[in-house]
């Protein structure tokens, strides 16, 4: 347990880096297709050729690399199961993803799903809190002033912390790791929907005086979606936080879920299985950040 | 003039209070204007007229002296005080048309059905020849047009006075005279009242019934008022060579460039 609660906050406090690579990776692809449209019939195959080598080639070089590293560490190491090793694991895992043999060993695809619904109701409910809150606090200085301290103190705690006080009050394992969830969030989604709030520009708020617009209108014409990029912001580090913690909180809770399943593997020294699942986090996170990328882009309205 | 005054400025002022004090942008301003009246503001940057016409729009509250409109202490913004800004402050999540018809429900949402509401800001649209853009988002037209669908918006409210803040300052020369000539056009179909912000003696001269020029900053007040007995409508072309057109321009350019020079900043 005690070497768990380590490993997890280590994860907590994990950078974002990895997708930041990943969302130039993505906007590097954009432009370097774009000379395949029909609006420029007259590009030559090869020009085309170069461009998609151009788009193609570093990500998949990369992934190479890691799996090199990888196949060299396993063949002096030994303890670690080599990239072939754990492929072979990962064709029996997957053949069946959704079996169910009682709590303690369901399919891989079982395990995930719960995962993510912990994190969807964890996260939807501080949707639910978090948002209003920001928009309240943006709104009005005095709310500013007075939630300030509180989220500044509370923010930095690791949400792992407030396990114990959503096992106590819950007295389950499973809503106590959605609280988890919850506690860590509502920071981003409370602060980025504040500074959105606070940063509506002067003169769509001149608009709005100036046609006398009532409360109801302001919020739904123009605070709303004025601040809908930041939300979205908040939502998606809210997010990305909150598939990091998952795993750890589910490593304490036990349970069914991905995080459990890590652990579980561990005490049965199943290393593929856990390094399939090290893949496996990644993966869902990275769909988790593209999917509300898109989402944010679809409400960027030009620079206007 | 017999017409009736829908704007009187009464001694009124405004002080900020900064760091080093009390800084007063404006002081002693008398000013009344009358209905289907065009008054423009010039002076220098720094001389307080986009503080005066903030004042008239109710955006701030003067420190001294009080201001009437149409019988009633200006005590905030309101819709009968149109303002067009000078960054046309178009709503980018609304098409052309969206951000016309905000402004029109709220003036007319009340008394009016649906299709009644979307005639006026269609026929706004298309006063200011953009109905072409009807559901275009701001963002996809150039500068010109989103001035004019801000124009659009202040006249499909149909205000007792319209306010504009330098509204063609960000535009380039062949643009703003463009849609110089259409607002005069508007002027003349719809005989609205006009208070205008503005740096450029052409523009001042070319739109206006009545010029006010402003002393510099700080404490500035009223100079000078110019009539500007032009007939309407006023065509830039063979105004380039009137007399009184002409006089007019002299007597600003000598009231900006030798009266109150301004030392460079």
């Amino acid at each position: 347990m005690s070497a768990a609660s380590i490993s997890s906050d280590k994860i907590v406090s994990m950078p974002s880096s990895p997708p930041v690579a990943q969302v130039q990776a993505a906007n590097e692809a954009g432009p370097a297709v774009a000379p395949a449209r029909p609006s420029e019939p007259r590009t030559p195959l090869s020009e085309i050729l170069l461009a998609v080598f151009k788009a193609v080639f570093p990500p998949v070089a990369g992934i190479a690399l890691l799996i090199a590293v990888w196949a060299l560490l396993a063949a002096k190491g030994g303890s670690i199961p080599g990239p072939l090793a754990v492929w072979d694991a990962a064709k029996v895992l997957f053949a069946d993803p959704f079996y169910n043999n009682g709590p303690n060993d369901m399919g891989i695809g079982w395990n995930v799903l719960s995962s993510l619904q912990r994190v969807g109701i964890g996260f939807g409910f501080a949707a639910l809190v978090g948002i209003p809150l920001g928009f309240i606090i943006g709104r009005f200085a005095f709310m500013n002033a007075m939630f300030d301290p509180v989220i500044s103190l509370l923010r930095p705690v690791s949400p792992l912390a407030w396990l114990p006080i959503g096992l106590l009050v819950f007295k389950q394992a499973d809503p106590a790791a959605t609280w988890t969830i919850f506690i860590c969030s509502i920071w981003p989604m409370i602060i980025n929907t504040a500074v959105g709030v606070q940063r509506v520009p002067q003169d769509y708020m001149n608009v709005a005086r100036v046609l006398d617009l009532d409360e109801w209108k302001i919020v739904t014409k123009i605070l709303f979606p004025s601040v809908l990029p930041y939300m979205l912001t908040g939502i998606r580090l809210s997010i990305g936080t909150a598939w990091l913690v998952i795993v750890a909180a589910e490593m304490l809770t036990g349970g069914v879920g991905i995080g459990f399943w890590v652990w579980d593997e561990w005490n049965n020294l199943k290393v593929e299985h856990i390094i399939i699942a090290i893949f496996i986090i990644g993966i869902v996170g990275l769909l988790l950040e593209q999917a509300l990328l898109l989402l944010a882009r679809r409400f960027s309205y030009g620079n206007s | 003039m017999s017409k009736k005054t829908i704007v009187k400025v009464e001694d009124a002022g405004m002080s900020f209070d900064t760091k080093k004090g009390k800084f007063i942008a404006l002081r002693n301003i008398d000013l009344n204007i009358a209905e289907g009246e065009f008054v423009s503001l010039i002076g220098h940057s720094g001389c307080g007229k986009s503080t005066l016409l903030n004042l008239i729009a109710g955006l701030t509250l003067p420190t001294a002296g009080s201001l009437i409109c149409d019988g009633r202490e200006i005590a905030g913004p309101g819709p009968e005080r149109a303002v067009v800004f000078q960054n046309h402050s178009l709503l980018p999540w609304l098409t052309c048309f969206e951000n016309v018809l905000l402004a029109v429900e709220r003036v007319f949402g009340k008394k009016e059905g649906k299709g009644k509401l979307k005639a006026r800001a269609e026929a706004a649209l298309e006063m200011v020849h953009m109905s072409h853009a009807l559901q275009k988002y701001p963002h996809e037209i150039s500068g010109g047009m989103k001035q004019r669908v801000g124009i659009a918006r202040a006249f499909a409210m149909e205000p007792k006075i319209l306010l504009m803040d330098e509204p063609f300052g960000a535009l380039d020369a062949l643009t703003r005279a463009s849609l110089q000539d259409e607002l005069n056009g508007v002027m003349e179909k719809t005989g609205a009242t006009v208070v205008m912000v503005t740096h450029d003696v052409d523009e001042a001269v070319l739109l206006s019934d009545r010029i006010v020029m402003m002393t510099n900053g700080p404490a500035a007040t009223i100079g000078e008022i110019l009539p500007v007995n032009l007939a309407r409508p006023r065509d830039r072309l063979a105004l380039a060579h009137d007399r009184d057109f002409v006089d007019c321009r002299a007597a600003l350019l000598e009231f900006l460039y030798q009266k109150q020079v301004k030392k460079a900043a």
